[in-house]
């Protein structure tokens, strides 16, 4: 009992970086852009607010942790959406390819990330690790009285608030693509900007903020690691390939977020889930990793057997449109 | 008087490069009337049109809506004003529904209701007698509903006036009438509707008035009820046409390609070809004539094993006297067996060339892989190029300029050029001439007669009929896949094959499903 | 040529037209001064870390790429690796196959590699090895190759997105490999393979220790060229990225193409990880190929897929990653610097490509007269 619920924290644990991740690229490629770069900008948006929070820890005598909070929280909505808006800038105003944009940004990003991480408090004059640890523990703060309550306390209200706020997203992302106008024009732009652009929809535009605000949240998950999951540290490449995850997950949750939830917490638990198995060796545990990788690609590939429209990538993904060559 | 004008064009033009679209053409259009427009391919409807839905924006002239002047720069202007116009390509997102295609772009409640919208539309769908429905997908939809859903976005946003580019192009007998009855109760409601047109008997079935356009030049308006289908056909065609297109006798009936009841689906699963058959004989050319997407495509494409065929087979009877059953080949077997066929196909640069290669790569196209070399042989062809261009003048810096830099014209003549080299058989072409000049078309009428000479087995899928009377010797005429006739083209009057255009074919054929 | 006055309508300030043709002087001129801006932003962002000034940054990177006989081996020698996995996505590429999926093949490669090394290296001959070393990394690649051609030809699957996952499976399998390959036990790493016997290292040539590497690497080069440009399944390689439907009129077998194009993509790639495990690392780890899949694709794309463009390229952004991690070290900075510079070289070229492909006037200057 006790080892099961150890088990689901910890696969929650992993799956709110990838859900943060996975979320902000669904609203990105139903713009039509496929963003590569989202691994690296969630380096950048946890490097920037574990650097906010840092800056302020040892500039203040007596830090407060909210304070904290708020600057690093705003550091990273900043620096992980001035990403996203560097890679539109580069493929829907000049035109460049979206998948080595994105790559390159990745490069940029992950570079950016373990650079300041390992750097930042040499730089500062100082020695040894980053530690922001007032900070971390307001991110870790769990839910006050509701936490209490035995079994479902540790259960459902014993995580810090991005895990909630990861989950309000994917709900809010969902609802908007599927039940708002703006949603219903930011998928017509994802597939199919010229039609789009004769119903007098402003394709630019709607690209823009859609990568925007999917980088930023896409930076959200970044933050997560840092401050909730390390608790206000840094360890070089410690991030790994959740980036990468995350946009395997969005193929698995078909491009829609409410199924990025469930996915979520499948690949959390694919991770974790070899130490909790009696008998596997280090070997297999290995191969207990592979796993959301082998799905992703299954599901890849019978999603396009199936051929079915619903299911299938937004139709202009990838593709940059200009409207002189319609 | 002047509140019944809903639209006056005045001494617009529009030129692209040196050709002249539409020169000083006067247009009016009433409140509550139809009005169609009728003229010739290549006439400029269609440009004049663009002008009114802001695609395109005149280089002189005025417009006025409702008495005023304006200036429309975007389709978002002509919407503004009242004007909604239907393209013959329709612009729908597949994985959306009816309505929210329709209300695609649209300002209002940030929330989406779409039980209420589809109520909306509900309305206006019975109103004017529509048969659509507003949840269904439009990758389910037939064409007809697709156009459907055209019209009523159109109406949902408010047109007063809408302009439908060919609309029956695509329809079927049945359809077409349910579409006019649509049409006339739009007119009942005060709307004010512009149909482009060359279809006379629609013309005088459906609308109240006429305008005609012939090259780009304003003819005259008439009342319906005081015209006549002479009267229009002059109107349009200017005097008698004699296309003066040099044919030769055909040679004795030899059976070249033989097609044997063959029915094809396309990727929906609709029979597109429905038991068809025929045979094109040596030294003949056969004309192919029907309405746009009879399944002419398709017939072509099977027999250069492009498309796959349901049942009934195709057979090549060779000049040697063998027969090959090419009906279960793909196109690289064809040409393994050095059966010499060849293919213009309608598209010309999506399919028959290469845009962004230049004349020698794509003259190497059909023969690349001769010999048995890992390395491929560029002198030939670029020889054949060269040949090619200047046999056929064609206009180019050199054999190495992309062919996406050509003209209309000089990209036909290379394809042709490089299909007719290898001395074929069997000649396909689709669409010769379209968008052609006169001098180039011409010169392609002498090429295909050329090659009937020589013994090949000419088909060749047209559209203007006048064209395909005077250039072929036999028409096979198909009807929504159907084959409803195979006629002598110096015998058969034009009405005659429109006819067979249009009909169906009575008895056990129509439920070949 | 219809579309003129539309954009002409639309683009209030700017009017962004295509270039009929550019000169090859002009493009490359655009393409220098991108690299002069990139540069002179490196140099600020270098300062602004380290408070050096920029001609001391610079004299400190061209010091460390090429500045001892050691440094400009290391430069040549990631120079050879960049290179012979972007040549290896050439022909993918000019198929408008988005092989994603080079860091995985070069994996594929490595670990076929190291296999064949540990295993049989010291044991069999020198020669024999390394000719199982060449085709085991070869075949290894072009597996990875060949699976989301097999799925793309057939179903149409992206391939973008399967060869960008098959990058993780193949970074799990090394993973589980060395498990049972490692040296010290418990140390989770290989270690040198033959240290002792050096069974399976790519020897000197000509006295130098990369020469077989050079040797293999520009006859790789020089053999893509010729392939993509002479032979007949160039030919088809660009006849199917431009247009499928031209090539199944013509009879090309577009499956048949795909399936093998990505088999000498993906086998290429492979051959690269042996390079990199047989010729210079001698180990093999999750950070064999480096993340160079990737940037091999950025220098493909730059060079237009010209395999001799591509040496330039490469020679470049290797030399700069070296400086930068030379500087860094310098500074008692981490290495990832080197990232960061790449990044930004990388942003800038990429962004010339706009005005190499369009040109951009000022709207109210000239009117319509420029428009034919």
């Amino acid at each position: 009992m006790t080892i099961l619920m150890t088990f689901i924290q910890k696969a929650i644990g992993q799956s709110i970086s990838i859900l943060f991740g996975a979320t902000g690229e669904i609203i990105t490629e139903k713009s039509g852009n496929l963003n590569l770069g989202i691994p690296g900008i969630m380096y950048m948006g946890g490097i920037a607010g574990l650097m906010a929070a840092f800056f302020y820890e040892r500039a203040s005598a007596a830090p407060i942790g909210f304070i904290g909070l708020l600057l690093s929280f705003a550091a990273t909505l900043i620096v992980s959406a001035l990403g996203g808006l560097l890679f539109c800038f580069l493929t829907v105003t000049l035109h460049a390819n979206q998948n080595v944009v994105g790559l390159s940004l990745t490069t940029f990003g992950i570079g950016f990330g373990n650079f300041f991480g390992g750097s930042i408090s040499k730089l500062a004059g100082g020695v040894g690790q980053i530690s922001v640890a007032t900070t971390a523990s307001a991110y870790r703060a769990d839910i006050p009285v509701l936490s209490k309550i035995p079994v479902i306390g540790d259960l459902l209200f014993s995580y810090g608030f991005l895990t909630y706020l990861s989950i309000i997203v994917a709900l809010v992302i969902g609802r908007f693509l599927m039940h708002t106008r703006k949603g219903l024009n930011l998928r017509s732009v994802g597939e199919d900007p010229a039609t789009a652009d004769a119903a007098g929809i402003n394709v630019t535009r709607y690209k823009y903020i859609a990568t925007t605000v999917g980088a930023a949240i896409a930076g959200l998950g970044g933050l997560y690691f840092v401050m909730e999951y390390l608790g206000g540290t840094w360890t070089n490449n410690g991030f790994g390939d959740r980036g990468w995850l995350a946009i395997a997950l969005v193929i698995l949750a078909l491009w829609k977020p409410l199924n990025a939830i469930w996915g979520s917490l499948l690949f959390g638990s694919l991770f974790i889930l070899y130490i909790y198995t009696p008998g596997l060796t280090r070997a297999t545990q290995e191969l207990f990793k592979m796993l959301p990788y082998v799905i992703t690609i299954v599901v890849l590939v019978i999603t396009s057997k199936r051929d079915k429209l619903e299911n299938q990538p937004p139709s202009s993904l990838g593709e940059s449109y200009y409207r002189e060559d319609r | 008087m002047d509140s019944e004008v809903a639209i006056r064009l005045q001494n617009v033009t529009k030129r692209f490069g040196d050709i002249i679209a539409n020169d000083n053409v006067n247009l009016l259009v009433k409140k509550g009337e139809i009005l169609s427009i009728l003229g010739e391919n290549g006439s400029g409807k269609t440009t004049l049109m663009n002008m009114l839905s802001g695609i395109y924006f005149p280089d002189h002239g005025d417009i006025t809506v409702h008495g005023k002047k304006v200036t429309i720069r975007s389709p978002k202007d002509a919407f503004a004003l009242g004007i909604g116009m239907i393209h013959q390509h329709f612009k729908l997102i597949d994985v959306l529904t009816a309505a929210e295609n329709i209300i695609l772009g649209l300002p209002g409640n940030e929330s989406l209701d779409m039980k209420s919208i589809v109520a909306e539309i509900n309305e206006l769908v019975a109103k004017y007698g529509f048969d659509l429905d507003p949840e269904q997908k439009i990758y389910d939809m037939s064409v007809s509903q697709k156009q459907t859903v055209e019209i009523v976005k159109v109406l949902y946003r408010g047109a007063e006036i809408l302009i439908l580019d060919e609309p029956t192009a695509v329809l079927t007998p049945q359809e077409t009438s349910k579409l006019f009855d649509v049409l006339r109760n739009m007119r009942k409601a005060g709307k004010s509707i512009i149909i482009i047109t060359h279809k006379l008997n629609e013309v005088m079935e459906l609308s109240d008035r006429v305008t005609v356009l012939r090259k780009g030049q304003y003819i005259g308006s008439v009342e319906t009820s005081d015209a006549s289908i002479d009267l229009l056909t002059e109107m349009m065609v200017g005097q008698k046409i004699d296309l003066e297109i040099d044919r030769t006798e055909p040679l004795p009936f030899v059976g070249r390609i033989e097609v044997k009841n063959i029915t094809c689906r396309n990727r929906d699963g609709v029979a597109i070809l429905k038991d068809v058959s025929f045979t094109s004989s040596a030294g003949e050319i056969l004309g192919i004539a029907g309405i746009a997407g009879s399944g002419q495509k398709e017939l072509l494409e099977a027999i250069a094993g492009l498309q796959e065929i349901e049942s009934g087979e195709i057979l090549y009877h060779s000049p040697e006297g063998e027969t090959v059953t090419i009906s279960d080949m793909k196109a690289a077997d064809i040409r393994d067996l050095k059966i010499s066929l060849a293919f213009v196909p309608e598209d010309r640069l999506g399919m028959g060339l290469v845009g962004s290669m230049d004349l020698t790569d794509n003259i190497m196209l059909r023969s690349y892989n001769e010999g048995k070399h890992f390395f491929a042989n560029r002198k030939n062809p670029r020889k054949l190029a060269t040949r090619i261009v200047e046999k056929l003048s064609v206009v180019t810096p050199s054999v190495d300029t992309p062919v996406r830099k050509l003209s209309g014209g000089n990209v036909q003549k290379i394809l042709l050029g490089r299909e007719i080299a290898s001395s074929p058989n069997v000649l396909m072409v689709a669409y010769p001439v379209r968008g052609l000049d006169i001098n180039s078309s011409y010169m392609i009428y002498n090429l295909l007669g050329d090659q009937k000479q020589k013994g090949a087995s000419v088909i060749c899928v047209g559209e203007d009929l006048d064209v395909l009377m005077a250039l072929c010797d036999r028409i096979v005429v198909l009807s929504g896949g159907e084959l409803t006739g195979i006629v002598d083209a110096r015998t058969i009057s034009k009405e005659a094959i429109g006819l067979l255009m249009t009909s169906s074919k009575k008895g056990g054929a129509q439920h070949a499903e | 040529m219809l579309n003129d006055h539309e954009v002409l309508a639309k683009e209030p300030f700017f009017r962004i037209t295509k270039r009929a043709h550019i000169s090859n002087l002009k493009s490359w001129g655009i393409r220098l001064i991108a690299v002069v801006l990139s540069l002179i932003v490196c140099a600020f962002v270098i300062m602004a870390i380290t408070g050096e000034n920029p001609f001391n940054v610079y004299l400190g990177i061209i010091d460390g790429a090429i500045g001892k006989k050691r440094r400009l081996w290391v430069t040549i020698r990631e120079t050879l690796t960049l290179l012979i996995i972007a040549v290896g996505l050439t022909p993918a590429f000019k198929m408008r196959f988005w092989n994603i999926g080079a860091e995985g093949q070069v994996l594929m490669g490595g670990l076929a590699t190291a296999a064949v090394m540990i295993y049989l290296g010291p044991t069999l001959p020198n020669g024999i090895v390394l000719l199982l070393v060449f085709m085991a990394s070869i075949l290894a690649g072009l597996l990875w190759g060949i699976m989301p051609a097999y799925f793309k030809s057939k179903y149409n699957t992206n391939e973008t997105l399967f060869t960008l996952m098959l990058n993780y499976v193949a970074m799990q399998i090394v993973t589980f490999c060395i498990v049972f390959w490692e040296k010290p036990s418990g140390s989770n790493t290989v270690g040198i393979i033959n240290g002792a016997n050096e069974g399976g290292w790519l020897p000197k040539l000509f006295g130098l220790d990369y020469g077989w590497s050079l040797v293999i690497v520009l006859l790789m080069t020089v053999g893509m060229y010729v392939y993509m440009k002479f032979s007949k399944h160039g030919y088809e390689i660009a006849v199917v990225g431009e247009s499928q439907n031209t090539a199944r009129y013509v009879g090309i077998d577009v499956k048949k193409v795909i399936m093998r194009t990505m088999m000498i993509s993906g086998g290429i790639c492979g051959l690269a990880g042996a390079i990199i495990v047989s010729g210079a690392s001698h180990t093999i780890s999750t950070s064999t190929a480096g993340g160079r899949g990737f940037t091999a694709i950025i220098v493909a794309w730059m060079s237009k897929f010209n395999p001799f463009v591509m040496i330039l390229v490469s020679a470049f952004l290797v030399f700069m990653q070296q400086g930068a991690i030379q500087i860094a070290s310098q500074f008692g900075l981490n290495e990832n610097a080197s990232d960061i510079i790449t990044g930004i070289i990388l942003f800038f070229l990429i962004g010339s490509e706009f005005f190499i492909t369009y040109k951009v006037e000022r709207t109210k200057a000239k009117k319509e007269a420029t428009a034919k």
